[in-house]
């Protein structure tokens, strides 16, 4: 019979549980219901109290793990505290969030346990065993696996369950002692990338997508980089999307070409940037497989302004393409929520 | 000579990102149709570390760079005609299966084992690079799992900066939720680092940097041992291709103005 553990971690606040921590939760309490398994949830947060009543109603042994060493993410103590927590619960399957806190120490963890793990699981199926979809070669090959060695740590990628919610209530915790290394790291806060304002925002509906059409040659035969710029941000400031970018376009900068000042590496979509999740995404001024199928497979409603009106990529990518300059478009657009805004 | 380094950077080859990529079914498990004469490329975030390597190698004099990489030898040849003219490094090749189906723990263990056996490799200078995920897995593990088997507990991933002090401790940023960075600070040697893009361009090909390689690539190749990975349990029940073709509607013939009204009433829409 399986043992679940659900692994959990507090956000920046140290005692409220991430959005991801929560929907391993919901994972986790789907699947010990499916294999009539028993439950435990494991807590890693400075204060652990409030993130444990808000799991009362799963019904699940709550394990913790609490203190300032972990208020920060940070290899030394989130192994040993994701450790002690899985010794205690003596799981056979192990899910936990993919955030960056714990995809940081899983497989660590996984290695001294003697276990096995993967990553990315996307979906979690057949009624009698464990069967976990992940995706291969950056989102082109879709693979269901399985394994019969335990424990098995299982992380789960963002947005692929929805966020446990229940009635909070007085939760019984167990609080598990931790025996920290010598620690050789501190962790000495967050930084924004050097931009003008925060332009990557993971729980936005929409993602705007640039391309390099937007620094390149318009047919007036000038580079219009300011106005691309301020047509771009335009757009984030009405619609609070999030903006992802082609691997040319942020590229540029290195090659001294023109470059739209507050794109970074960060906002690269694709082969070597991100495959975020959003519920619709606008590809503006981009040609090639990297937007349009790597940086896209999670996006559901997809739409594209493009000049190319044969580019192979967005035909069976896209839902529709406008055959388009993007700049009158654009414009339009922001004109229109503008007004629409009052 | 303060902060001489011995940086091994963990790097393997991948299909290069233009070619189609088809699964099909071998006697030892799935794998890419003609794989092995697909072009090859050194995985993308890794060759980011490698880069950010060199760098830093060059920047602090006495420090040795290492490029463990495990392929099937006759790839790994291919990509190093490229790869030898971008940086100096010495060559540590692994003969063994390419590609993202085996095992990461299985791969972990034999290059563990190879850094460990390193000649001349002292552990209290290590830093050890590669790429935060991989192009074929992508499963981010393999290096935090050598990282284990080597006893390192200092780890970062998703780096796209360090800063090396002249005390030996250095600064890294990591990358976290929401384009944030996590800055921290490291005491010093050994660690280990997965790379995001970092800050380095892709280094001008070099024929003398190239030459320089090949001198003991070449011999390198020819002595690589072969070696064969476990499954660890692990079983693959489906391999596909997503099936999903969306029907384009391709929108030729309207002015900006009704383009632009159509996607505000989409944008709108829930």
């Amino acid at each position: 019979m399986e043992n679940i553990l659900v692994l959990t971690h507090a956000d920046e606040s140290g005692s409220a549980l991430t959005k991801a921590s929560l929907e391993a939760v919901t994972a986790g309490v789907e699947l010990a219901a499916r294999l009539s398994a028993p439950l435990t949830i494991g807590i890693v947060a400075t204060d652990t109290k409030s993130a444990a009543a808000a799991l009362d109603s799963t019904g699940a042994r709550l394990l913790a793990v609490s203190g300032e060493a972990f208020a920060q993410a940070r290899y030394a103590t989130d192994a040993a505290a994701v450790e002690a927590i899985c010794r205690a619960a003596n799981a056979t399957i192990v899910l936990a969030p993919g955030s960056s806190r714990f995809t940081r120490v899983a497989a660590g963890v996984a290695h001294r346990l003697g276990g096995f793990i993967d990553t990315h699981i996307t979906a979690l199926s057949r009624a009698d065993k464990i069967e976990a979809s992940r995706w291969f070669y950056r989102q082109r090959i879709e693979a269901v696996v399985s394994r019969d060695v335990r424990p098995w740590f299982l992380m789960l990628d963002a947005g692929t369950h929805a966020a446990f919610a229940g009635a909070s209530g007085a939760a019984k915790i167990e609080e598990v002692a931790v025996e920290l290394p010598a620690l050789r790291t501190t962790v000495s806060g967050f930084r924004l990338p050097a931009q003008d304002q925060q332009t990557i925002r993971p729980d936005a509906k929409m993602l705007l997508v640039a391309g390099a059409g937007w620094t390149k040659k318009q047919p007036d035969g000038q580079i219009h980089v300011a106005e691309a710029g301020k047509l771009i941000l335009g757009f984030l400031r009405a619609t609070g999307a999030s903006l992802g970018s082609s691997k040319s376009l942020v590229d540029q900068g290195g090659e001294g070409e023109p470059v739209l000042p507050f794109l970074t590496h960060m906002n690269q979509i694709g082969q070597t940037g991100a495959t975020p999740r959003h519920a619709k995404g606008l590809s503006t001024c981009c040609h090639g497989e990297e937007p349009h199928v790597v940086g896209w497979r999670f996006i559901a409603d997809r739409r594209a302004i493009s000049l190319d009106p044969n580019c192979g990529w967005t035909r069976g990518k896209a839902d529709v393409v406008y055959v388009a300059d993007a700049f009158p478009v654009m414009a339009k657009v922001n004109a229109l929520l503008e007004a629409a805004k009052g | 000579m303060a902060n001489a380094l011995h940086v091994v950077v963990c790097a393997g080859i991948v299909p290069d990102p233009l070619q189609t990529l088809e699964p099909i079914t071998t006697p030892t498990g799935p794998g890419l149709k003609n794989e092995m004469v697909l072009p090859a490329v050194l995985d993308p975030w890794a060759a980011c570390a490698l880069y950010e390597a060199a760098n830093l190698a060059q920047k602090n004099p006495g420090s040795k760079l290492w490029l463990v990489s495990l392929g099937a030898k006759a790839k790994l040849q291919q990509v190093m005609m490229t790869i030898a003219q971008k940086v100096p490094f010495e060559l540590v090749p692994i003969d063994g299966p390419i590609g993202g189906f085996p095992d990461a723990h299985s791969t972990a263990a034999v290059l563990a084992e190879t850094i460990a056996a390193l000649p001349g490799l002292d552990k209290t200078k290590l830093l050890l690079f590669g790429g935060w995920e991989s192009a074929t897995r992508g499963a981010g593990v393999t290096l935090q799992l050598v990282g284990e088997r080597l006893g390192i507990t200092d780890q970062f991933q998703g780096v796209d900066q360090i800063d090396l002090r002249d005390d030996g401790s250095f600064e890294v940023l990591e990358r976290v939720e929401g384009g944030k960075h996590q800055a921290s600070v490291c005491a010093g040697a050994p660690a280990v680092l997965g790379w995001a893009t970092g800050n380095l361009a892709e280094p001008r090909n070099n024929p003398q940097v190239g030459m320089a390689n090949m001198r003991t690539i070449m011999p390198a190749l020819q002595k690589a041992k072969a070696t064969k990975l476990d499954a660890n349990g692990l079983s693959y029940v489906s391999v596909s291709l997503p099936k999903q073709q969306r029907t384009t509607r391709v929108v030729k013939d309207l002015t900006p103005d009704e383009i632009a009204a159509e996607l505000v009433a989409w944008i709108g829409a829930e």
